[in-house]
């Protein structure tokens, strides 16, 4: 199993990992009518709001604090103050999220105690809802601000039921990591549903995020789930987590209301999804609609069709844990070998990875040991692209950013159905990159002049397609 | 005072800048950056006004000393092009953790810098400071000289924390850093009479290349470009040139006033979006060369090439003008751009409904007035909703903007049109504009948005369902009031518990009921007002025989 190593680099090349404040902005992104306010200086929040606006092509509501070099000295107080009331006049938000940044964890600004005087000294503010999270940019990464926030969240919004109050045995809460799209979230629902079941997805960016084409402009996000919905999710009979990050949030839901949960490690690969899909059979008490039963059979026949391709194929992989779990396992099982993972930050699943070392680091690392180590397929988020023209291997995007290819709301890999198209693009990847790079020529299978042409990595390389 | 705030103060007493000259001393005291209000603020911060200036330096590697948020979620986010170096692509940071901030960043930073010159020697490292360290004292003026001295290799501080102010503010603290450390510390290997600078040119989606042609022509020397594909050498070596050109933007004014007053580069102020504006730009090159000692014949030369370039412009731009006709626009940009692209547009037969001038200068304004008439439509400030609604009422048939306004177009089903950094069609100079008008066609006339602004027909049809659903409930409701037994058995006898005739006589019928007293029994006829009722219509029933099996129960 993998052991977690951390590179002794002084300067990190070409970043892998996203800061951690607007993770956590990004988690209050899947609420309705929400502002998420990052308290710093005004940078933090418009390279956040460009990344995401990149990402999505998607309107984004992102506000700052606007924090300068005086208020860093004196205190927050009074950004934080007139951040909320000029958010709370002039965009009428149903709830505001705030995150703390680098900037303002140095100084030391409490922001929990601000909100408690903030809604002391306007009354109109005292129910409203404010929730707040500390997310310095100089610990953790984006996957952990999400973490948190979303734990934070489920503290601070969601109601305990009252004594004796019934639980609603069709509703079930969703708590999804931040590697799955608005289209994962939409698969999920749909499988929900078909099984009879009533989810609430929090965060649920498939309302905010996915397209949607608003008849008036909204400042605020213009879906997501409401407020009052989430304080009503104890009254849920299951909640279903997704990602090892989400335990933390499903924990606090159990300890808030009771309401056990089942944790999902993965819904990308068959046998994660046979549980999945037999845990819902049974919570629902219903059998398994025909319609999985047909998906499964074209997910068996999809892998079935890809081994060829997959199979053997040395993979370098950079992305957080969650998604580095989840996909290197999945194309382990396809038979690829993971020769270099690299991830963000540190996770209990990371140990699991089926490979010898995951190093925390940076795309420079995964570029250098996808180089030295011969891999032939690449997969990361966008910033991968420069990696992969030097390398010249096939390149799937995957994570947070993808900004130089559009869709990225809407790449699937949840569910049979998910998996299988993970499955055909990545083999078509590998099938386009052996017709164009690797045809074969009457020099191929020289074996005495081998080390002279340039180019060639390895002894299959030039015949990698018809061995495989 | 510290050094960087009184480099700020002096960047905001700039006599080179029309709109600080015009400025009370209590004004210009105040300087030039907006107070940024928390929660209605947009837009980047110095930090990312100083790279977005230094970074088009290809072959520098640019080190930003501060936690992963300030590099990492913004590195490799800019359109600019490079002809040959890729360094200044690579994402470089300290990513400051916990630790450096307890015992500071200074020796991370100094290690982060050799191990930069260990791997790729590049000619020259740009630090850029950021927030975090600036507030925990790491003094990075001292590690760059430091480093330099030990490392003989130009380490370049470029002091502009992201809390001192806007973006607009970085670019000039980024201009400062130049002159401070980097112009007139090298010699050109030779000079011509024909050298320039262009400072404030990006080279965004390789613009620059559509100019450069026109220069090359004439024998022009690109000598320094800052930044636009730019080298570390040609800048450091820059205060050899003839003369400069700043290009479409008051914030590297500083620069080019400084040069002149250092090193006696005459420089003018232009622009190449547009035709007459590329136009006017080749002949002030022309001129102050020759002024400088240029032959006077490449004025002449220059005139040629323009008269060519413009009828070549003009001719490709005929055949979309009746296609303009009527069709008008919403420019949302700044400063320069607001009135450069206005000419633009009129040359090519588009009506502009509105321009905003929120960064532009007064003189700025004085050019749309000129271009536009004396009622032109200037906005100040207009916020997402109402550029939306001005969409949605097709009170303009096309919005160019940047980026971040994108959406507001795009969700009214509006065309839009990129015209600010993140684009990727490069629109300077004569080819420019004529790739400007033809993205105009394309985007007016996509036959897409007809598709978009259909009604959903379903919903219509969905609606008629229902509609005929309703009229279908009404008709039978109509047809049982119209039912003469209907309406007899409906009348109400009991009034206090609401009992019709009908329910009385089922009740009598099937029971076989004689007596008030019985039928009170199996209804709920119980006030004392329908005694007599219930009499009556006894007395008027035919008596028939109770079913058997009821009689046996009573």
């Amino acid at each position: 199993m993998a052991i977690v190593t951390t590179p002794k680099k002084a300067c990190a090349v070409n970043p892998l990992k996203m800061s951690q404040p607007i993770g956590g902005a990004f988690a209050f992104m899947g609420l309705r009518g929400a502002m998420p306010l990052l308290h710093g200086s005004q940078g933090c929040t418009s390279f956040g709001l460009t990344l995401f606006v990149r990402h999505f092509k998607e309107a984004v509501p992102l506000q700052t604090t606007a924090m300068s070099e005086v208020a860093t000295v004196l205190g927050g107080y009074e950004n934080v103050e007139q951040a909320i009331l000029n958010i709370y006049n002039r965009t009428k938000p149903e709830i505001i999220g705030i995150c703390s940044t680098g900037v303002t964890e140095t100084n030391g600004d409490d922001v929990d105690g601000y909100i408690k005087l903030i809604r002391e000294q306007h009354p109109q503010l005292a129910k409203f809802p404010l929730v707040f999270v500390s997310t310095p940019d100089f610990k953790d990464a984006f996957q952990d601000g999400w973490e948190k926030t979303v734990a934070c969240m489920v503290e601070v919004l969601v109601e305990a039921p009252a004594v004796g109050a019934e639980r609603d045995p069709a509703r079930v809460n969703v708590l999804p990591g931040c590697h799955l799209t608005p289209g994962d979230l939409d698969e999920l629902r749909t499988i929900l549903e078909d099984f009879g079941l009533k989810p609430s997805f929090l965060p649920d960016l498939a309302g905010s995020l996915d397209g949607q084409i608003p008849d008036e402009f909204t400042p605020t996000t213009i879906g997501g789930i409401g407020v009052d919905e989430v304080a009503g999710m104890g009254r849920s009979s299951w909640t279903i987590a997704i990602g090892a990050q989400m335990r933390r949030a499903a924990q606090a839901m159990q300890a808030k209301t009771g309401v056990p949960f089942r944790l999902f490690e993965r819904l990308c690969g068959l046998i994660p999804n046979d549980e999945f899909i037999a845990f819902l059979s049974d919570i629902s008490g219903r059998p398994v609609p025909e319609k999985y039963r047909r998906q499964r059979g074209q997910l068996s026949d999809a892998m079935l069709d890809a081994h060829f391709h997959v199979g053997g194929r040395k993979l370098a992989i950079g992305a957080e844990p969650d998604l580095l779990f989840d996909l290197s396992s999945m194309l382990h099982e396809m038979g690829a070998q993971v020769t270099a993972a690299v991830t963000t930050t540190q996770s209990p699943v990371l140990e699991r990875i089926g490979t010898n070392e995951v190093l925390i680091g940076d795309l420079e690392d995964l570029e250098e040991l996808a180089r030295t180590r011969n891999c032939n397929l690449l997969i990361t988020h966008s910033h991968g692209r420069q990696a992969a023209a030097r390398l010249k291997i096939p390149f799937y995007r995957a994570g947070f950013p993808m900004f130089d290819r559009i869709g990225a709301g809407h790449q699937l890999s949840v569910g049979y159905r998910g998996t299988r198209d993970v499955i055909f693009d990545i083999a078509n990847l590998v099938i386009a990159d052996r017709e164009e790079n690797h045809q074969p020529t009457p020099d191929s299978w020289q074996t005495s002049r081998r080390s002279l042409k340039p180019g060639r990595r390895s002894f299959v390389d030039a015949t990698e397609g018809s061995i495989a | 005072m510290s050094s960087l705030s009184a480099t700020i103060q002096k960047i905001f007493n700039e006599p080179g800048c029309a709109k600080n000259a015009n400025k009370s001393d209590a004004e210009r005291n105040r300087g030039c950056t907006k107070q940024l209000q928390p929660g209605g603020a947009a837009g980047g911060c110095a930090f990312d006004g100083a790279k977005i200036a230094l970074q088009p330096f290809t072959d520098v590697a640019h080190l930003v000393h501060g936690p992963i948020a300030c590099e990492g979620n913004s590195w490799d986010n800019r359109g600019a092009a490079s002809s040959g170096a890729s360094i200044w692509r690579t994402g470089l940071t300290t990513d400051m953790n916990e630790t450096d901030i307890v015992f500071g960043g200074e020796k991370r930073l100094y290690k982060a810098i050799k191990e930069i010159i260990n791997k790729y020697n590049p000619p020259a490292i740009f630090v850029y400071q950021t927030c975090v360290p600036a507030m925990i004292g790491d003094d990075i003026n001292a590690v760059c000289k430091a480093a330099s001295q030990k490392l003989g290799k130009p380490v370049i501080p470029v002091n502009s924390p992201g809390f001192v102010g806007s973006k607009n503010l970085g670019n000039k603290l980024a201009g400062e850093a130049l002159l401070e450390h980097v112009i007139g510390t090298q010699e050109p290997d030779y000079t011509t009479p024909y050298d320039i600078n262009l400072i404030g040119e990006y080279n965004l989606s390789g613009e620059l290349w559509q100019v450069k042609p026109l220069l090359d022509e004439l024998g022009i020397r690109i000598l320094s470009c800052i930044s636009g594909d730019g080298k570390y050498r040609e800048v450091a070596s820059s205060h050899r040139a003839r003369a400069a050109m700043m290009v479409c933007s008051k914030a590297m004014i500083s620069v080019a006033r400084k040069m002149e007053e250092r090193y006696g580069i005459p420089f003018f102020e232009g622009s190449f979006y547009g035709i007459q504006d590329s136009s006017d730009s080749l002949r002030q090159i022309a001129r102050l060369l020759v002024e400088r000692g240029a032959p006077s014949e490449l004025i002449e030369r220059t005139e040629a090439v323009i008269a060519r370039e413009e009828a070549g412009a003009w001719a490709a731009i005929e055949p979309y003008k009746p296609r303009f006709a009527g069709k008008r626009a919403l420019l949302i940009t700044g400063g320069v751009k607001s009135w450069s692209v206005v000419a633009a547009l009129q040359e090519a037969g588009l009506e502009l409904v509105g321009t905003s001038v929120k960064k532009s200068t007064k003189q700025d304004k004085e050019r749309i007035k000129e271009l536009m008439g004396q009622d032109a439509h200037m906005i100040e400030d207009m916020t997402p909703r109402e550029i939306y609604k001005m969409l949605k009422d097709a009170k303009a048939d096309i919005m160019l903007s940047g980026g971040k306004s994108q959406f507001v177009a795009l969700k009214a089903a509006m065309p839009w049109l990129d015209i600010n950094q993140e684009r990727c069609h490069a629109y300077m100079g004569y080819v420019g504009m004529v790739k400007l008008v033809e993205e105009i066609d394309k985007a007016l006339f996509n036959p897409m948005w007809e598709q978009l602004r259909r009604p959903v027909p379903w919903e219509e049809v969905a609606k008629n369902r229902q509609t005929k659903g309703m009229a279908q409930m009404d008709a039978q409701a109509a047809e049982v009031a119209a039912d003469p037994e209907t309406t007899r058995r409906a009348k109400k006898v009991c009034f206090c518990k609401e009992v019709d005739l009908g329910t009385l006589e089922d009740a009598i019928r099937s029971h076989g009921l004689t007596s008030v007293e019985a039928v009170r029994q199996h209804t709920d006829a119980f006030g004392g007002c329908c005694k007599r009722r219930i009499e009556d219509i006894l007395a008027k029933m035919p008596v028939s025989s109770p079913p058997a099996m009821l009689q046996a129960a009573e």
